[in-house]
């Protein structure tokens, strides 16, 4: 985030409640510093169809607010009428009844000038896996499968940590590139893929899922992606052509063990 | 006695009528004797124009058609189509309609009862009176549900024979008594709304119990059905019945029964305050208008009592949908269906912000309530900031420059707002949010009289805060566990609202026990609190329709998920915006439907048709001179 930037538009937004701005002034200054928060507060820009949504709540939430009183309404109400009616905004309401066809004019030409984009589509963070796949001849039911090592976690640390450490030597071997060397997605290939490889530090990520889940993802990499919620556009390669089931295992307990956090357990009926 | 002639134009054009009938007539001999009467030669016989070679070979292909179909065994069509817009969009939308309707008539019975045995033992006729002005809405509603599930069963029936002939053998066992139990609820139904009155309150009593405990049994067996189609349970792989009870008893089975009467008691109190609200806007006197205000806040009161534990009952439905399968939860949840739950966070977010708008328009109308006027604002901006995290979306439609500056799909900041810790989180605060507007609403105008007034303000406040601190605090603990223990984080925030809810309630009972009053003047509130209400009806619908959607979506390829394959033409899944295009139109349809009972219901209070006495004859001998008109009879309404 960028704090500075949001510090400035709140000390702004506190700085104007001294000049007692009138209620319509008010309501539009709130309505102005939340839209610049959420389109320069973030170092990262927030895409404009979630600050659609996020703007939408905040008009809404600011209609609630004038229409629940009415003397605020009255406040709100009373000088858009006089602006539209009383003589010595006359000449104002000219510029404004000019200006409407103006800006409306602008926005028609910046949109139609505006450098060309690939074509954007609705990629979902989670594609939903087969009920059943099959790797190195064996069949995976991934509704019911789990991590085969994972119960070595309390019944035999020491082969249980020996599996970690062999999935990390996996991990450096062949993922590093790619998805980076503390698991954010920011290897030295990252930059070249679009979009990025996955950050597994991201709380959505490997922390939501179950193993099996993982050991699809890998085993089939992108060739295995399904039809549904296409195109993909991953990298990913089907690792079950370079690693065996072991070492994919094994380096599933890796990730969990180096991000801390736990996969979804299988939840039965 | 001298009658009045019907004006020129009327005569001129039922003569021009008469003279078009004439000349067809006139045509039509003409040309009989045009034929009979023309030359014949009497030594050449005319024979028939040979046929065509065309002709010919489309004589024969019909003859050869013929011939095999006489010759073709007799087999089942597997599908049918239906004209235009095909089978599954029409079964979607008449489903959809039965649905809507149902679970409105399924609804008001618990809410009419609940309220006429408020009426019985307060002995305040208004209760009863309210009570009865529910009920009214139901019989017309009940017919209508009737016809569209006689519609749908025959739509399944022609357009899916194959796929229903197998549901009915699976679920042979539960259609008698289905349809003895929709007898009986037509029984109840009709006694309980023409008996009122006319049985002693303990037998009217009796009779709506009755008619909810049927419904409720009929809700039952239909959602057996639908919710094995998809999570079957109680079959082989072949699909062969293993046992009738396990596919009752499938995984979603019990959290569908548990989800729609909570979400029918809230959806009925909504349309049931659409209807207060229509009737208060075309009210013409205060009395009427002070009826339906409250009538319209009693129906949101329902409305609300039913939104409030229903994103926990969803819950629980959704989490058994990822246990029967991964697949299925995660297209729901993280997959192609995700981006329909972004509108359903938005739809949910507006019935709460509009739920507490229409309460704080509502205070408008106590004297005393002014003294709350202060805390709207910051409840607002909870509102606001819990309705916006609420809404966030974990997978963000973007463009590509948008996803390569964040580096995938999910936001690096907002990422962490679209996960179950922070959503979970805000849909509490905004249930603890909502029932302090409630809280304060009660509360206006109320003037606490008991000693330990303040005292047990503090403690109510107290509980509020330990309830919203153990939500935020477990929401913030969820991004540090696995999922599991996440999941399971959602039983003591849950725990600890309805804690709250419970606790703060009984207080208040104690507290405003001997309590002064203010005036309430029902009937003084601005009419875009009827709006509100309007609009709570139309987002409940519409939610409806597309979680419906949503659920049965989910089978994508399937009639009955992994067993039973749809390959029609329309097996595949629509895209989002034809879905959500259908879903609109079928609550356009409802509404229309709706608003046409609403208006027979309103027809139910008005005075009975009267003829207005024949006017006095100007010259006082009975006759009418030229100019008078006929005497006019007018529907009294």
């Amino acid at each position: 985030m960028n704090l500075l930037v949001i510090s400035a538009i709140l000390a702004a937004m506190v700085g104007m409640r001294f000049l007692k701005p009138s209620m319509l002034a008010w309501i539009a200054i709130w309505w102005l510093g939340m839209f610049a928060i959420l389109e320069f507060g973030f170092a990262v820009p927030i895409p404009a169809s979630v600050i659609k949504i996020y703007m939408g709540i905040i008009t809404l939430s600011l209609i609630a607010y004038v229409l629940t009183d009415p003397e605020r309404v009255e406040q709100v109400w009373n000088p858009i009428v006089a602006f539209t009616v009383e003589k010595r905004f006359q000449p104002l309401l000219v510029v404004v009844g000019l200006l409407i066809p103006c800006v409306v004019a602008w926005s028609i030409y910046a949109d139609m000038t505006k450098s060309k984009q690939a074509p954007s589509f609705a990629r979902t963070v989670h594609p939903a896996p087969p009920d059943q796949i099959t790797v190195h001849d064996t069949d995976y039911p991934l509704g019911f499968a789990d991590n085969p090592y994972r119960t070595l976690e309390a019944s035999a640390p020491e082969e249980f940590a020996a599996r970690v450490q062999a999935g990390r030597d996996v991990y450096y071997s062949n993922c590093l590139w790619c998805h980076g060397d503390v698991m954010a997605g920011e290897g030295m290939f990252a930059h070249a893929l679009n979009p990025i490889p996955t950050s597994f530090e991201d709380p959505g990520t490997i922390a939501m899922l179950r193993e099996a889940f993982l050991f699809w993802r890998i085993a089939k990499g992108a060739p295995g992606m399904p039809d549904e919620g296409g195109p993909w556009e991953s990298a990913m390669p089907a690792w079950e052509n370079f690693l065996s089931e072991e070492e994919m295992w094994n380096v599933i307990l890796f990730l969990y063990d180096f991000t801390d956090y736990k996969p979804r357990a299988v939840e039965l009926h | 006695m001298k009658r009045k002639l019907p004006p020129i134009p009327v005569l001129l054009g039922v003569l021009a009528m008469i003279a078009v009938i004439a000349a067809a007539f006139m045509f039509r001999f003409a040309s009989y004797f045009d034929e009979s009467l023309s030359y014949k030669s009497p030594t050449r016989v005319v024979t028939e124009q040979a046929e065509t070679p065309r002709q010919q070979a489309l004589a024969e292909q019909v003859e050869a058609e013929r011939q095999a179909a006489l010759e073709r065994p007799y087999e089942e069509a597997e599908y049918r189509a239906f004209p235009r817009i095909g089978s599954r969009v029409a079964i979607w939308v008449v489903a959809q309609l039965h649905l809507l309707f149902a679970a409105f008539v399924l609804a008001v019975p618990i809410f009419a009862v609940t309220i006429e045995f408020i009426g019985y033992r307060t002995g305040e006729k208004r209760y009863d009176r309210l009570a009865y002005e529910f009920t009214k809405l139901l019989s017309v509603s009940f017919s209508f549900t009737a016809a569209l599930g006689a519609g749908l069963t025959f739509m399944l029936i022609i357009f899916y024979p194959k796929f229903t002939n197998y549901l009915m053998s699976v679920f042979s066992p539960t259609f008698l008594p289905y349809v003895l139990l929709f007898f009986a609820e037509a029984g109840f139904m009709y006694s309980y709304y023409y008996g009122w009155g006319k049985f002693s309150p303990k037998v009217h009593l009796f009779l709506g119990v009755m008619l909810n405990v049927v419904g409720t049994c009929i809700m039952l067996i239909a959602n057996a059905w639908l919710t094995f189609m998809s999570t079957p349970s109680g079959i082989a792989e072949s699909g062969a019945l293993i046992s009738t009870w396990d596919a009752i008893n499938n995984y979603t089975w019990m959290p569908i029964n548990i989800h729609r009467v909570i979400a029918n008691i809230a959806y009925g109190g909504s349309i049931a305050g659409a209807y207060a609200a229509y009737q208060f806007l075309k009210a013409k006197t205060d009395e009427e208008r002070a009826h339906f205000d409250w009538m319209g806040y009693m129906g949101n009161f329902v409305a609300i009592c039913g939104l409030l534990p229903l994103p926990f009952a969803g819950y629980w439905l959704a989490s058994e949908i990822y246990a029967f399968s991964q697949t299925m939860g995660l297209t729901m949840m993280g997959g192609a269906f995700s981006w329909l739950f972004i509108i359903q966070a938005v739809l949910i977010g507006n019935l709460f912000l509009f739920a507490n708008w229409y309460l704080w328009l509502g205070m408008g109308r106590i004297k005393g309530a002014e003294r709350y006027r202060s805390f709207i604002w910051p409840m607002l901006v909870v509102i606001t900031i819990c309705f916006a995290v609420w809404a966030t979306p974990r997978s963000i439609l973007s463009t590509t420059e948008e996803i390569q500056a964040m580096g995938g799909s999910s936001h690096p900041v907002l990422g962490y707002l679209g996960v179950m810790s922070a959503k979970n989180t805000a849909v509490n605060i905004l249930i603890l949010t909502t029932f302090l507007s409630f809280v304060l609403y009660r509360r206006s105008g109320k003037i606490p009289t008991v000693s330990w007034a303040k005292l047990g303000n503090r403690i109510q406040f107290l509980i509020f805060l330990a309830a919203a601190s153990t939500v935020i605090g477990y929401g913030i603990a969820g991004y540090f566990v696995d999922a599991k223990t996440r999941i399971g984080f959602s039983v003591p925030q849950v725990g600890s609202v309805l804690l709250a809810l419970v606790l703060v309630t009984l207080i208040d009972s104690f507290l405003l026990r001997g309590a002064a009053t203010t005036e309430t003047n029902w009937g003084k509130i601005r009419p875009i609190s009827q709006y509100i209400l309007i609009l709570l009806a139309v987002t409940f619908t519409w939610i409806m329709g597309l979680m419906g959607y949503v659920r049965s979506g989910l089978r994508q390829h399937w009639h009955v998920y992994g067993v039973i394959r749809d390959t029609s033409v329309d097996a595949y899944t629509p895209t989002l915006g034809y879905a959500t295009t259908v879903v609109s139109v079928t609550v356009l349809i409802f509404f229309a439907l709706i608003g046409f009972i609403f208006f027979l219901a309103g027809l139910s209070g008005k005075k009975s048709f009267v003829a207005e006495p024949t006017p006095e004859p100007r010259g006082g001998d009975g006759t009418l001179e030229a100019g008078d008109s006929p005497s006019p009879t007018a529907m009294q309404v």
